[in-house]
């Protein structure tokens, strides 16, 4: 139990130390939100000033930041400037579909790359092995941004999937197994492209930890005993590969975050990604400082779900020896 | 095998040097608008016409749908070939001028046709500039954003790295602590954040700088991890203890036996960076907080395909993408072979 207590611990110091982070940035920055106002000679520089001090950008660091933690502790995470609303209920909206996104995209990278992984290790320089190895070398080397314009360009091209948004038009009218089949017609190709990147890194690393207890001196011996290739890989080899390939899962959620912002905007997903572009842009602070800690939550959620799959799956840590094998 | 590595690292090697001597490859000045022609397909080559075969590649002008007259086209949407006037390829040719490494201004081009022929190799863009001397200047900006960005990176991260690694405790937990919070980040999310306090419209240059400073500085806390776990190796030796015992000062031992230790590392870190970085300010780019038009990089380049029609029916314009693809897995190759180099020296 000190083992989960330890990493909750540590999770809320690391978002307190992002938050901390950002609002260091913000003090650096020489623009706001109110530039492009002040550019503007209908607007004199008296109500700038009061809109300023209106949304408390004109107090000190150490106050803004005290008002924001306490904003944030009520489930606000500060004000949206160029929304005019408190900024978590705006993430929210996006933030559902985002999750859909990446969930989907997380689970099917699991699906396929598990298997993948772990059959072409236990068949070294096979066929399969060969081919899995050549291509995921490949795609791991081209960059994200390029296989979501190339998949783009064939799904726009060829018309294979419904590009653009996430639902059509009409979505309205639909009775509700048709609303649900558009929504997965409309995630096909952002998921897509986002399980293409991401399997290519996992195989990889699920094929080399396989292949490192395959070739561990117990496994030797195991096989040396006549026991059987299937039940030594299922008992023995996969129960010890488990461990840091689940440690990876918080590892690949990052990696999904990332690679979805990115995707969002290209295919017009709305998630995240567009909305906190659009902050950048338009330099709204705390819309900017919210998308980045919902990511950061996400992420320290992600690894928490991976503490406790190490703690139902490695005995190690239950007996808390976690040293010899967790990082 | 050994065969292989030379010939892709000599690739690798010559695309540098083609990227750095953009102006000569170049056929035009990468902002030279013509707008006669937008979106013009790229230009064919020819060696056979009408009186026979000639050794010499030669090619025609497009002409604008807009000047066809409707009757006599079957495709009226499309440019057409204008067969009356031959232009042949020359090389060596008296073009627009250009500074050669930003020292030396000469006009001399690798290859190009007599005026009024015009040779597009890749297509133009939407105001008619040359897509492939866009793609040699861009390049330029991109794959420099990625080496600039990679030591800073790689500075930064050793830095922090043999600190952490030779004095230990505090200092060694700390900046451990900050590395942690440095790689929760999904590092798109926060490379956007970072970008969204720093100011929009600057010059080219300042651009750059500014960019290539983000994207450095962020990366900072991996190659730090690997550093300090190299030196907290590298402290304990043997030999370190014996010239510690010597009367090897700090410096004398970080300088003589445990930073060379550290290079290997930092080679297949660089070969694995630059890659990721040129991505990093592709990707920038590609959303508009990057290099500003006029300037080419490959990412702003790019960003004209996020409109679907064009993505559609000027294929040609995909051109970066797949000279990103072509810089990338390159680079990655050389990162294999560093890192199986390293690996047979350290066992």
């Amino acid at each position: 139990m000190s083992y989960l207590v330890r990493r909750l611990a540590r999770a809320a110091l690391l978002l307190i130390g992002v938050s901390a982070l950002c609002f260091l940035f913000t003090e650096m920055a020489p623009g706001s939100f109110f530039d492009e106002m002040r550019l503007n000679p209908q607007i004199s520089p008296g109500t700038i000033a009061s809109l300023r001090s209106h949304y408390g950008l004109d107090q000190p660091l150490p106050v803004r930041y005290g008002r924001w933690m306490k904003s944030a502790l009520h489930g606000d995470l500060g004000y949206s400037i160029a929304y005019n609303t408190p900024v978590a209920p705006l993430l929210w909206s996006r933030a559902k579909n985002t999750l859909l996104l990446t969930i989907t995209a997380l689970l099917l990278t699991w699906i396929i790359s598990v298997p993948l992984g772990v059959w072409a290790a236990n068949r070294r320089r096979g066929l399969l092995d060969h081919a899995v190895t050549v291509t995921t070398s490949f795609l791991v080397s081209v960059p994200e941004l390029v296989i979501a314009v190339a998949l783009l360009a064939i799904a726009v091209r060829w018309q294979i999937f419904r590009v653009g948004g996430m639902i059509s038009p009409d979505f309205e009218s639909f009775p509700t197994p048709a609303k649900v089949r558009d929504i997965l017609l409309h995630l096909a190709l952002p998921a897509l492209i986002l399980v293409l990147c991401e399997t290519a890194v996992i195989v990889r690393h699920v094929r080399a930890s396989v292949l490192e207890v395959l070739g561990a001196p117990y496994v030797q011996s195991a096989r040396g005993f006549g026991i059987g290739r299937a039940r030594l890989l299922f008992r023995q080899v996969l129960p010890v590969a488990a461990n840091p390939a689940i440690s990876l899962l918080g590892f690949s959620l990052a990696g999904l975050l990332s690679g979805s912002l990115m995707v969002e905007v290209v295919c017009g997903w709305p998630g995240l990604g567009p909305m906190i572009l659009e902050a950048t842009l338009s330099r709204d602070l705390y819309l900017v400082i919210g998308g980045i800690m919902l990511s950061a939550l996400f992420m320290v959620g992600g690894n928490l779900i991976a503490d406790l799959a190490l703690l139902a799956f490695d005995p190690r840590i239950r007996t808390g020896q976690e040293g010899s094998s967790a990082s | 095998m050994r065969a292989r590595a030379k010939f892709l690292i000599g690739l690798l090697a010559a695309l540098h040097v083609v990227l750095l001597f953009a102006g000569f490859f170049a056929p035009y000045d990468p902002t030279t608008q013509d707008r006669e022609l937008p979106y013009a397909p790229p230009t064919r080559l020819h060696l056979r016409d009408g009186s026979g075969f000639h050794l010499r590649p030669f090619v025609y002008g497009w002409v604008n749908p807009i000047d066809v007259d409707p009757a006599d086209s079957d495709q009226p949407e499309s440019y057409k070939e204008d067969r009356s006037v031959a232009y042949p390829i020359h090389f060596f040719v008296i073009g627009s001028s250009y500074r050669v490494l930003g020292l030396y201004r000469t006009n001399r081009h690798f290859f190009g046709v007599d005026e009024p022929g015009k040779v597009f190799l890749f297509g133009t863009d939407g105001y008619g500039r040359d897509e492939l001397s866009r793609i040699l200047f861009g390049g330029q900006i991109s794959v420099a954003a990625g080496i600039v960005a990679t030591f800073i990176t790689l500075l930064a991260g050793s830095f922090l790295g043999v600190i952490a690694g030779y004095y230990g405790r505090w200092i060694d937990e700390s900046l451990m602590g900050v590395t942690e919070l440095f790689l929760s980040l999904p590092w798109l999310y926060f490379l956007l954040g970072v970008r969204a306090f720093l100011p929009l419209h600057l010059s080219a240059l300042h651009t750059f700088f500014l960019l290539t400073g983000v994207i450095g500085l962020i990366g900072w806390a991996r190659p730090a991890r690997l550093v300090r776990g190299v030196v907290l190796s590298a402290r304990s030796r043997n030999y370190v203890l014996a010239a510690r015992g010597f009367g090897g000062t700090n410096f004398y031992l970080l300088k003589r036996h445990i930073l060379p230790e550290t290079f290997g590392l930092l080679l297949t870190q660089a070969a694995l960076l630059i890659p990721k970085y040129i991505a990093a300010e592709v990707t920038l780019s590609f959303f508009g907080l990057g290099v500003n038009e006029p300037t080419p990089s490959w990412g702003n380049m790019l960003s004209t395909l996020q409109q679907y029609s064009v993505l559609v029916s000027y294929g040609w314009l995909l051109a970066p993408a797949v000279a990103l693809v072509v810089t990338s897995v390159l680079y990655s190759y050389l990162a294999e072979v560093f890192h199986s180099r390293l690996k047979s020296y350290s066992t």
